[in-house]
């Protein structure tokens, strides 16, 4: 099993480097000389001489990557031009916020996900079954932006129950903080949700059509022994790995809905950066997003096999 | 599985007859292609439809909730919303079709070589498909709107260009399946070229999934194009689009909430056509399903 961790490991090397490069020539997508960006509105040739020496500008293109690669190694992504903090502190300051953002999400996805995909699965076929599908439709294919901006209409305007905006820090106020963050992980916990009711039906109706949830009935086992000990614990590896996965889809659609509730983590830090032409910024949340999926996805695989009795032992 | 006699073989043209006959038999399929069908005929008969020009701004009439004049309002410029939602049709269907065809145009020759070919091609664009899979579609998405520059154009070139190693790596999975086939072996053994091979067996067989993926990834798109819209990286003011109005709406919640509503429901229910449409395709494709 060792093995085949440090197997799996090895081969993010090679997927991390194709995306480091694809993000350093972002930067050279951008029309025009990058330092005259850099320097704003004061043209003096020996600042732009020194900003030129300064990033390597004046070396050939691999020596630049290797030299940008050699310092996002060391943990420096560049300087922000719009706050002139380093770039790993801004996104170390954003980062805590949308994790929390994240895990409520996550949590209320799989609170809400699998027992109605379980439920779906039992009632295969019936109405109940049809209203779950529509449900789930409708979390796949409703723009998160816009249910937001309904919810804070209906919740915040007109019934004035939970705070449209904002955020606090967890630590501080325990109860406010969950109380701002209650929308915006729906909203953003929906698509999840309905992903995972999908994923739980079809994986809860393959296990209980098996021999042994069968056997298990015949040996007159209550219905919900039958489910939940018998089948749930099968169809749940598919589930957990699914949410692992799931978890980098968050950090993207993170960005719109910090955006609308207007809470100051990582997605708002891009938008912000793009509209300032913060263009270090971008690169380092794009960094950072693409390890934390890179990671995310490695964990997947490595529990997917620790989880599994039968991968585990032909390891 | 059954296997089939050489009386119950089809012809690429029964093929999808059948096909058809059984989407069309699906309701839900049907509802989808019906919704989708309504926008696009809304969307290619804007310039012909007696609704008012979605520029015209009116100072007289700022903001004003849906009357017999303006049947679902105005906006902040006093522009009628109805007007400006139809040619948002435009804009968000255009994106949608525009950056799936682009990612299919470009991925589905370089699956089929990669798949077929295999070798060093097939590793390099593997590892090339397998990196960017690894980046969420939307953060790719933003991040090339960002340095590309904001425009409706460069969205759904980053659209696509973040759609693409999905188109990849379906169409190589589907070309290594269709290669190790008794028909292609026979195709070689008569001295057929690799090229020949490529275009009249796999490229007809890889057909079908990216079909049903092409339908659900449209309404990915949509989304896509209207989130990035919505950041202020897509359509360009004064144009309209679904996302952009949404952008401006959020700011006039309390006054106008009805500035709000109708964009994103649009948005909604085409997003429900393709993936209704989508699921019927996949249903009436598969050749297990009989």
């Amino acid at each position: 099993m060792y093995v085949f961790i440090v197997r799996r490991l090895l081969l993010a090397i090679p997927t991390l480097l194709i995306i480091s490069l694809f993000v350093f020539s972002l930067q050279k997508l951008l029309p025009g000389d990058p330092v005259l960006v850099m320097a704003g509105e004061e043209r003096d040739p020996v600042l732009l001489e020194l900003l030129r020496e300064k990033y390597h500008l004046n070396d050939p293109i691999p020596v630049q990557y290797m030299a940008w690669v050699g310092n996002a190694l060391r943990g420096d992504l560049g300087i922000s031009l719009r706050t002139n903090q380093p770039v790993v502190a801004l996104i170390a300051e954003k980062l805590p916020v949308t994790l929390q953002l994240a895990l409520m999400s996550m949590s209320f996805a799989l609170f809400i996900g699998i027992p109605l995909g379980i439920l779906a699965a039992v009632k295969k076929n019936t109405f109940v079954d049809y209203l779950t599908s529509v449900l789930a439709l409708s979390g796949l294919s409703v723009p998160n932006f816009w249910l937001g901006i309904m919810l804070i209409l209906l919740v915040s305007v007109t019934l004035g129950w939970l705070p449209a905006s904002g955020y606090q820090p967890f630590f501080v106020d325990p109860l406010l903080s969950l109380k701002t963050m209650l929308m915006p992980s729906f909203v953003l916990g929906n698509a999840l949700a309905a992903s995972m009711m999908r994923h739980t039906r079809s994986a809860m109706i393959g296990v209980l059509s098996s021999d042994y949830v069968r056997t298990a009935r015949a040996k007159g086992l209550s219905e919900r022994v039958v489910i939940l000990s018998h089948g749930f614990r099968n169809a749940v590896l598919p589930i957990v790995t699914l949410s692992a996965l799931l978890f980098g889809e968050l950090l993207a659609g993170a960005v719109l809905t910090e955006q609308i509730f207007t809470i100051p983590g990582f997605g708002k830090l891009i938008v912000d950066a793009v509209f300032t032409r913060d263009y270090a910024v971008v690169q380092g949340v794009v960094l950072c997003t693409a390890v934390g999926f890179i990671s995310m996805n490695l964990l997947a695989d490595v529990l997917y096999v620790v989880l599994n009795p039968r991968m585990r032992a032909s390891m | 599985m059954t296997t089939l006699d050489a009386s119950e073989a089809k012809t690429p043209t029964q093929r999808s007859g059948r096909a058809w006959r059984k989407l069309i038999a699906n309701k839900a399929a049907l509802a989808g292609l019906g919704i989708v069908a309504t926008f696009a005929i809304l969307a290619l008969l804007a310039p012909l439809l007696p609704i008012p020009d979605p520029l015209q701004t009116s100072w007289t009439a700022i903001r004003k909730p849906p009357s017999w004049s303006h049947p679902i309002g105005t906006d902040e410029l006093g522009r009628d919303i109805l007007a400006r939602m139809i040619w948002g049709a435009r804009a968000s269907l255009s994106a949608g079709l525009f950056s799936v065809m682009l990612a299919v145009s470009i991925g589905v020759p370089l699956g089929i070589l990669s798949g077929y070919l295999g070798g060093w091609f097939d590793m390099i664009v593997s590892r090339i498909t397998e990196a960017f899979l690894a980046m969420p579609f939307l953060i790719t998405a933003i991040a090339l709107a960002a340095f590309l520059g904001p425009s409706l154009i460069n969205s759904m070139i980053a659209i696509a260009m973040s759609a693409l190693p999905i188109f990849i790596r379906l169409t190589r999975g589907q070309a290594l399946s269709v290669k190790a086939e008794e028909y292609v072996e026979g195709a070689r053994a008569i001295g057929l070229g690799p090229v020949a091979i490529m275009t009249r067996y796999v490229f007809p067989n890889v057909l079908p999934p990216i079909l049903v993926q092409a339908t659900l990834t449209v309404a990915t798109a949509i989304i896509a194009e209207a989130s990035l819209s919505f950041l202020g990286l897509g359509q360009q003011p004064p144009a309209a689009s679904w996302g952009s109005m949404l952008n401006i709406a959020k700011n006039f919640l309390t006054q106008a909430p009805w500035m709000a509503v109708w964009p994103g429901g649009a948005i909604f229910l085409v997003v429900v056509g393709f993936n209704l449409l989508g699921d019927g395709l996949r249903d009436a494709l598969d050749p297990r399903a009989a």
